[in-house]
């Protein structure tokens, strides 16, 4: 139970990083509400790791702060810091029972040992292990490991933070259900900091009061579900949220229109560009309306996908993707439209004007 | 795929089996064979049955050399193992240290044994020697043909010296191959160094461990040439150990039969000796 402060982190791997592409987290600052559910959302290699490992102890920044309640921890060991993870690769001890696995943790604390079969018996239930705790470790399979793996990260009710990288990756999708709603559970009667890393967004974007998206060693976007969806700051937030991606089309900007192809956009507002900067717009397939009226568009395929039907076209010599509900038509000489409410303009890649 | 069923095929294992037979089966056999027959020379065989056996068997002269061998493995067992897993857990893991510790390490198992005898027999001499010389003037008694204490030092010293090598690299194989995650789950779970070593270390240094066992209790109760060159078996009978004995017996005195025997009940007792090792270290792993 802490909040957690990040001070311009940055981290590089390597003795000596000569340019900016040497260091994997290029800069973090940022602070992590006491309490508060995080999902950490990116592509592979962004840096998801290195933070979590970075904020647990496991590796020190090579420049920068951690303050866990105001209090400097940047050179406490990582037991010091009372922090539990769970890593993306399980880790399990071999030649113990699975009950001793996850006594472990407890056990090196010196936790009274019928307070230790009372959480241990818990957590082996809740991780569905119940029958198995005389069982050596060894031979249990992939997602049984992952399960202990898990169970050792959540058997300690006493910690500052939980960070979970990936904790759910080979288990079957019925049991990831559960065990995410146990995780939701647990982190709602002990209130600890939570950060969940994922690469599944259905799964952050259910999961978290609040989804951290990374770029390349960046933090992007910080924001409720809804704000990443209607408001992404960053282009690669666009295309990362949501399912097709947002439609991301260059775009000369003129006052309050832009210019795609050869078709004006009317916008609601008047973004100020800086002069040179490559400018783009964005509108979520969501947002398009195909129609009589508006702009000519090339459908190229309709794919149906049960509750609604993904269209992809040709608009202005570049692909988009358009999202009609099921029961839609497209007529003969189809024309789209954008909902004015719904464009984000973007300068070198980072969103530009309009209200947040 | 239907198998293709094939006699010929066995034809393919006859070098194989001829190979054996020569190098393994033939001598064996050989030596079995003057085992259970006596000789006045002429070429001459008399059948003895399993008197030889039972002259070994139950003269005190085998069993003095068994109890020295027992003992001597057992010792160096006790030395070099846990110094070996000592050794490889401070060996670093990357950078240049690596490569030079690897060599370093090397070294002593690339000179062989007759040497490693004559460097250490020179070297512990009193007269002419380092160790001997040294020890002298710092007033400690230290002579390893008359003594026999000092004799059983200057062996295990040197056995130590030249083969902890081995179980080091073997460890350092078996460490290296854990992954960090493991070490930073352990500093998560606030696992102590002990722990660490206990729970994750040991348990993936078993099996080389085993080997290192193994290799180093057959090569150790097998010990020759180091006593033969240093000591020669003495002073006394102190370290005259089985290998010796045989040699004595079968070259000094030509007592043909009494030494092939002893042979027999030496290979005997190193296979059964391995196989309890064995089985008794590979079924307490099943276990767990
Ligand atoms: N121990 C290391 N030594 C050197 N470089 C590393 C190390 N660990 C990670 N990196 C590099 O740092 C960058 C960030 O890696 P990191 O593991 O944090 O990514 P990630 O977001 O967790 O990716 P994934 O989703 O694949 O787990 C990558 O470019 C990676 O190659
Ligand atoms: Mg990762």
């Amino acid at each position: 139970m802490a909040r957690i402060d990040l001070e311009h982190i940055r981290h590089a791997y390597g003795a000596k990083p000569k340019s900016e592409n040497d260091y994997a987290l290029k800069e973090v600052h940022h602070e992590w509400n006491d309490g508060g559910a995080y999902a950490l959302l990116g592509p592979s290699g962004c840096g998801k790791t290195t933070l979590l490992n970075i904020i647990s102890g496991l590796i020190n920044p090579s420049e920068g702060r951690i303050l866990f309640d105001g209090k400097d921890v940047t050179h406490l060991s990582t037991q010091d810091r009372n922090i539990a993870q769970v890593f993306q690769f399980p880790v399990i001890y071999d030649t113990m029972t699975v009950y001793d696995n996850l006594a472990f943790p407890l056990r090196n604390r010196h936790v009274p040992e019928t307070e230790v079969d009372r959480r241990v018996k818990e957590i082996i239930e809740m991780i569905g292990l119940g029958g198995w705790a005389g069982k050596k470790a060894q031979g249990l399979t992939a997602d049984q490991k992952q399960k202990i793996s898990l169970g050792r990260g959540l058997v300690r009710s006493d910690v500052s933070a939980i960070l979970f990288d990936e904790p759910l990756t080979v288990i079957d999708p019925e049991m990831k259900w559960v065990l995410r709603s146990q995780i939701k559970r647990l982190h709602k009667q002990f209130g600890f900091t939570m950060v969940y890393v994922t690469h599944d967004q259905t799964e952050a974007l259910t999961f978290a009061d609040k989804v951290v998206v990374m770029y390349d060693g960046q933090i992007v976007q910080i924001g409720t579900p809804a704000e990443l969806f209607e408001r992404p700051r960053h282009t690669f937030v666009g295309y990362f949220i949501g399912s097709p991606g947002m439609n991301v089309l260059p775009a000369k900007i003129d006052g309050s229109t832009a210019q795609v192809g050869g078709e004006s956009i009317a916008l609601n507002f008047r973004p100020e560009i800086k002069s040179g900067a490559k400018t783009e717009l964005g509108i979520r397939p969501e947002f398009v309306s195909i129609g009589r009226e508006g702009m000519p568009v090339a459908i190229t395929k309709v794919e149906d996908i049960g509750r609604h039907k993904i269209v992809r076209a040709r608009f202005a010599d570049q692909p988009i993707s358009i999202i009609l509900d099921e029961d839609g038509e497209i007529p003969a000489d189809p024309r789209i439209a954008f909902d004015q409410k719904a464009i984000n303009i973007y300068a070198d890649s980072w969103r530009v004007g309009g209200e947040a | 795929m239907e198998k293709t069923w094939n006699n010929k095929a066995w034809f393919m294992v006859l070098p194989v089996l001829v190979l054996v037979a020569f190098s393994a089966v033939i001598p064996l056999m050989t030596v079995v064979n003057y085992s259970v027959q006596d000789t006045f020379g002429n070429n001459e065989f008399f059948w003895a049955g399993t008197d030889w056996y039972v002259d070994v068997l139950t003269s005190d002269r085998f069993w003095d050399a068994l109890t020295r061998n027992l003992i001597f493995s057992a010792i160096i067992l006790a030395i070099e193992i846990p110094l070996g897993i000592i050794i490889a857990l401070n060996m670093p893991k990357k950078g240049l240290g690596v490569p030079v510790c690897l060599v370093l390490m090397a070294l002593p198992l690339l000179i062989p044994w007759n040497v490693v005898g004559t460097i250490w027999q020179v070297f512990g001499r009193v007269d002419i020697g380092l160790l001997g010389h040294t020890l002298e003037a710092l007033g400690i008694n230290y002579n390893y043909v008359q003594n026999p204490i000092d004799a059983w030092v200057t062996l295990i010293v040197m056995d130590v010296w030249h083969w902890t090598s081995l179980v080091v690299l073997l460890c350092y194989a078996g460490l290296v191959s854990i992954p960090d995650a493991y070490y930073q789950a352990a500093k998560i779970d606030g696992a102590s160094r002990w722990s660490v070593f206990r729970y994750i270390q040991l348990p993936k240094m078993k099996r080389v461990l085993l080997i290192a066992f193994l290799l180093r209790f057959m090569d150790s109760f097998m010990i020759y040439t180091e006593p033969f060159v240093v000591t020669g078996g003495g002073p006394g009978n102190s370290t005259t150990f089985l290998s010796i004995d045989l040699v004595k017996m079968a070259i000094g005195q030509f007592d043909l039969g009494p030494a092939a025997a002893l042979s027999i009940i030496y290979f005997l007792i190193i296979l059964l000796l391995s196989w309890i090792f064995y089985t008794v270290m590979t079924t307490s792993d099943a276990q767990s």
